[in-house]
């Protein structure tokens, strides 16, 4: 078992009065896949969204208990939210390209950080966009924009955005659920060559995805964490009954 | 009477509202060009008005109209652009900027007469501008502003929020991710509401005739040193502006010609907005493709 990279401790999270996370305890080793799944409403993308404190962006929310990355506490007065975005990159349920060119969208987040080395910046496009799996659909059009891409290669141009930064955990939140079947498998794919690399969470409604691409698996409901284990042992075997009903359809 | 009828009437009535506005709008159009454009030449385009005699031109004026239209641009963009910016993408929703906000569109429709008086009682008087293309600009500043803040801010609106979420994920600050992240992005919507706002100050009369004055000294063309009185760039000199001048020639003009010029005056004015509103939405659309095509 290697280290473990993020935990979270008893977190709680309200949105005004309501208690939309009620006291999650779950950790994350380095590397591989974990899929949180669960029903609409049950908190799972909120749960995604404290991880590298997207959260912050809505009023009224509440956030109390741990959550460490790397023993560094995120939500502690002196965290940088700046920084921890760096480290913790997420890719989004609609693609978000920024309205420029393939390439300026894959170097912003270096070239704002100062980076002027052009053949560095050429490098690290095309080790990015090969990682993201859609370099050679793009190569030729660099500097064309990137909103004149198809949905699926556009949300891998925004996943390439989030390598370039290099992060260590990458959050993705449904990031195939705006997309058509053969653009999902692609991205898919995508991930399955990326979990060597990275830490990746990934939020999805796709039962099917989350038991094809996932080493764990957190199964969710209304605000709690039911279950998380083996990929394989939630859906073959899940020990407990909501877990279960909820695999076999029988709500949610 | 049946949906189907009465649906047939209200489209009826409808289409009747709508093409009477738009005759009306071609009526007055067509007045003023059909009046004025016989007027216009390059002399009058160029030529300094005369008070008595027959044959002045509009080119002070029109000078005027520019020069103070961009230099009441200069001062009220950055704060008008400062002002939207906070207001949407740093402020909370709370008591002080719905109380900024109800401010602004109070003073968006304040009408223009009191903010030249205002200009009149403040920059003209107390700080002793006098009637000068400062005061003008200060006051048309004045009358701009709440406009043009609501205009960028309706632009910031139109950038979506995943823009916003894409930049602060990528590890860029708040400030870092409105400069260069959604001010590219919202700059064509930005550059089609300045042209447009362009228009209005460009056409505006009431708030210029307390401040920027109703004289129009002539001006040596070749002398570029601001400081020299009769220098076209000397914001201190009294500027009567083309919409001005039209009112002035109305209300007291003895030219022999004076309705002629009045006519050209308009149609020059007329002109010119019409000219700002489709440049606006040309370039907003030529820098739309350049910027998100790189």
């Amino acid at each position: 078992m290697s280290e473990e990279i993020l935990t979270t401790q008893d977190l709680h999270l309200y949105y005004g009065d309501k208690e939309a996370l009620k006291g999650i305890n779950l950790d994350f080793t380095e590397k591989g896949i974990t899929a949180l799944i669960g029903p609409s409403g049950c908190g799972k993308s909120t749960y995604l969204r404290t991880l590298n404190r997207m959260n912050d962006l809505i009023p009224n929310v509440t956030i109390t208990g741990t959550i460490k990355f790397k023993d560094q506490d995120l939500y502690s007065p002196s965290a940088d939210t700046v920084q921890i975005r760096k480290e913790i990159g997420m890719v989004f349920q609609q693609p978000n390209p920024f309205p420029f060119s393939i390439y300026d969208n894959v170097i912003y987040g270096l070239r704002i950080a100062g980076e002027k080395d052009k053949e560095k910046l050429d490098a690290v496009v095309e080790k990015s966009l090969r990682q993201a799996a859609v370099w050679d659909e793009v190569k030729d059009h660099l500097h064309e924009s990137a909103l004149a891409l198809s949905g699926g290669q556009q949300q891998r141009v925004c996943i390439a955005r989030v390598l370039a930064v290099s992060p260590e955990i990458i959050l993705l939140d449904e990031p195939t659920s705006a997309l058509d079947p053969v653009s999902s498998s692609q991205i898919e794919a995508t991930l399955l060559n990326l979990r060597h690399d990275y830490t990746i969470i990934i939020v999805t409604h796709n039962l099917q995805q989350a038991s094809r691409i996932a080493d764990r698996t957190a199964f969710f409901m209304n605000g709690e964490l039911v279950e998380v284990d083996q990929t394989k042992n939630i859906f073959m075997n899940p020990a407990k009954k909501q877990t279960e009903d909820y695999i076999s359809g029988r709500f949610g | 009477m049946n949906s189907k009828t009465q649906n047939k009437m209200a489209i009826g009535a409808l289409y009747g509202i709508a093409g009477f506005v738009v005759l009306i709008l071609l009526a007055l159009l067509g007045y003023i060009l059909i009046s004025g454009t016989p007027q216009l030449s390059w002399h009058f385009l160029t030529a300094p008005a005369k008070a008595f005699l027959k044959g002045g031109g509009v080119g002070v004026q029109l000078f005027n109209s520019f020069y103070l239209l961009f230099l009441a641009m200069l001062i009220s963009f950055p704060i008008a652009l400062g002002a939207a910016i906070y207001l949407y993408e740093y402020a909370k929703n709370n008591w002080l900027t719905t109380t900024i906000r109800t401010a602004i569109e109070i003073l968006s429709s304040l009408p223009s007469v009191v903010v030249g008086l205002f200009g009149f009682l403040f920059f003209v008087v107390k700080l002793r501008l006098g009637f000068s293309i400062l005061s003008g600009a200060f006051a048309l500043t004045f009358f701009n502003l709440p406009l043009l803040t609501r205009s960028i801010e309706d632009s910031l609106r139109t950038i979506s929020e995943t823009q916003r979420e894409g930049g602060l994920a990528l590890g860029l600050s708040r400030w870092e991710t409105v400069t260069k992240v959604i001010l590219p992005a919202a700059v064509p919507s930005i550059l089609t509401g300045v042209i447009l706002s362009a228009g209005r100050v460009f056409g505006e009369a009431a708030a210029l005739i307390y401040t920027a004055g109703q004289s129009a000294p002539a001006l040596n063309f070749m002398d570029w040193n601001p400081f020299n009185i009769s220098s076209p760039l000397n914001p201190m000199r009294p500027a009567e502006t083309l919409a001005v001048h039209i009112w002035k020639i109305n209300s007291e003009g003895i030219m022999p010609d004076a309705k002629a010029i009045s006519s050209g005056s308009s149609a020059v004015l007329v002109l010119a907005i019409l000219i700002f509103n489709f440049a606006a939405r040309y370039l907003g659309k030529r820098l739309y493709k350049r910027l998100t095509s790189a």
